[in-house]
């Protein structure tokens, strides 16, 4: 028996707007455990797809069904957002609370965990990703390498059951992007990474998949 | 808003590690670190305000003196820098001097002096010096107490004093983006250099400035939205929830509230006296 897929996505439409489409008809399946890379010239619409599939903007066209329903107003998309989370392409966009401890807090306190809970999580993920000793950091000081790894904190915290990543190395030097490539390689979650790294790539993805002229096609 | 950001700024990237490197070498950053410094916030900005609401009370010059002289002995334990904190007071006095030019001429008594035919009065000038001394004692007293805190920490105490959350917010985000922001100005305007532009008094240089400032507002809106966009993906409701704890008050902070109401009742003192 197959099981049921995570997102399903089909015949998906959308644009910014009217005259110029980004996605005219796009269909894509991820299973549980499915790696795939998403490539495709700039501005092709990677990052829409994925806003998509959280709901972060709203297909004018077509069905996305996320873990198992169809999901259409926003209290739809509220609860898959954090079990997709979403690895966004400027880390100082996703980091905006002072320090790291509480940046990585926000998503576990508004999933209503206490706080005790929260602190434990908060030290579990930190520790699991070699920032033991930042929760009193300020997020603004840190460096750019620094900032992506407590940004997949962040999102790790809230333990999503699928990773969407927006071009995750750019921007990194080879030290921290080395890090960051084993760290992805050894999680569990589905993923779907965004990236022009093919070495990100071919380390992480299973499957690839290309993003021409709206659609996707399997490559 | 903007002008509380502008001011911690400056502070925020000289004191900003104090924290983490307390944490990885407690022993030594004791000693250097100065005695106010670890007043609790809320108990500093408690007292911020209670120095404010005395001074402006305050209308005779001797206990106007003896008020900027507090703030003084404070900003030395505080061990503010001197250079920094007098260009700051400048700033605050050379905008004071401006609007103060006109009120000897605008309020009746006797003359002291009379230019091109208006008259000043004594009572006006003795008024402006009055207005001058609170602005400086109350500017320097802020600088001493909170200018030398953290500005996270400043957000912090105000939290644990439940000021409005909104306030709080507005405060802490302003901090954390201010730098982004201001990043993002730099780039533009190294970008207009590296074109050969200098600014000049045409047309073209006020076009070019619009664009820049527009450039800027267009792309803060568009950071906004993605940062609430980020928010919302993990679970942002509408709600904070600060995981702050405050330290535990000790002998250092009651010395500090004593000594604070004496010499807010000091001044009040003072003032009571018919000099």
């Amino acid at each position: 028996m197959v099981s049921e897929p995570l997102f399903r996505l089909s015949d998906v439409h959308f644009a910014y707007d009217s005259g110029r489409p980004v996605l005219t008809g796009a269909d894509f399946t991820l299973h549980a455990g499915d790696r795939v890379a998403l490539t495709g010239s700039n501005g092709a619409g990677k990052t829409t797809l994925l806003h998509l599939m959280v709901g972060l903007l709203k297909a004018q066209a077509g069905r996305v069904e996320a873990f198992g329903r169809p999901r259409i107003h926003e209290k739809d998309f509220m609860e898959v957002r954090p079990r997709a989370g979403l690895l966004f392409q400027d880390s100082d966009d996703q980091l905006f609370c002072p320090t790291v401890a509480e940046d990585v807090a926000f998503g576990p306190l508004n999933l209503g965990k206490s706080r005790a809970e929260t602190r434990m999580i908060v030290r579990h993920t930190l520790a699991r990703l070699g920032l033991d000793g930042f929760e009193n950091r300020v997020t603004y000081k840190l460096s750019g390498g620094q900032r992506r790894l407590v940004a997949l904190a962040t999102v790790l915290a809230m333990n999503p059951e699928v990773l969407l990543l927006d071009e995750p190395t750019n921007a990194l030097d080879a030290e921290t992007r080395a890090r960051l490539i084993s760290i992805l390689a050894g999680l569990p979650q589905a993923m779907i990474v965004i990236s022009h790294d093919e070495g990100l790539l071919a380390r992480v993805a299973q499957r690839w998949t290309r993003l021409e002229r709206g659609r996707l096609v399997e490559s | 808003m903007n002008t509380s950001a502008s001011n911690s700024a400056p502070c925020a990237s000289v004191s900003i590690d104090l924290p983490a490197l307390q944490k990885e070498h407690p022993g030594e950053f004791r000693a250097r670190e100065p005695w106010l410094a670890r007043v609790d916030g809320r108990l500093r900005l408690v007292v911020c305000g209670l120095f404010a609401l005395t001074v402006v009370g305050l209308t005779q010059i001797p206990p106007l003196l003896t008020a900027l002289a507090l703030a003084g002995c404070a900003a030395m334990t505080a061990r503010l820098e001197l250079a920094s904190t007098l260009r700051r007071m400048a700033a605050l006095d050379g905008f004071m001097l401006f609007v103060l030019f006109f009120l000897p001429f605008t309020i009746p008594g006797e003359a002291m002096f009379s230019l091109n035919g208006m008259a000043a009065s004594y009572a006006g000038v003795l008024r402006a010096i009055e207005i001058l001394l609170k602005a400086n004692a109350v500017l320097l007293m802020i600088m001493a107490l909170l200018g030398s805190m953290e500005p996270i920490a400043l957000g912090h105490a105000m939290a644990r004093l439940r000021l409005p959350l909104k306030f709080v917010h507005l405060f802490l985000f302003t901090v954390r983006y201010i730098e982004v922001l201001g990043r993002e100005y730099r780039r533009l305007r190294t970008a207009m250099k590296a074109r050969g532009f200098r600014p000049r008094c045409d047309p073209h240089t006020w076009r070019s400035v619009g664009y820049l400032f527009g450039m800027l507002l267009v792309r803060s809106i568009e950071r906004a939205e993605r940062i609430l966009a980020a928010m919302r993906c993990r679970g942002f409701q509408g709600h904070f929830h600060l995981m702050t704890e405050a330290a535990p008050v000790d002998w250092r902070d009651y010395a500090f509230a004593g000594l604070s109401v004496t010499a807010a009742c000091a001044l009040i003192a003072l003032e009571s006296v018919h000099w």
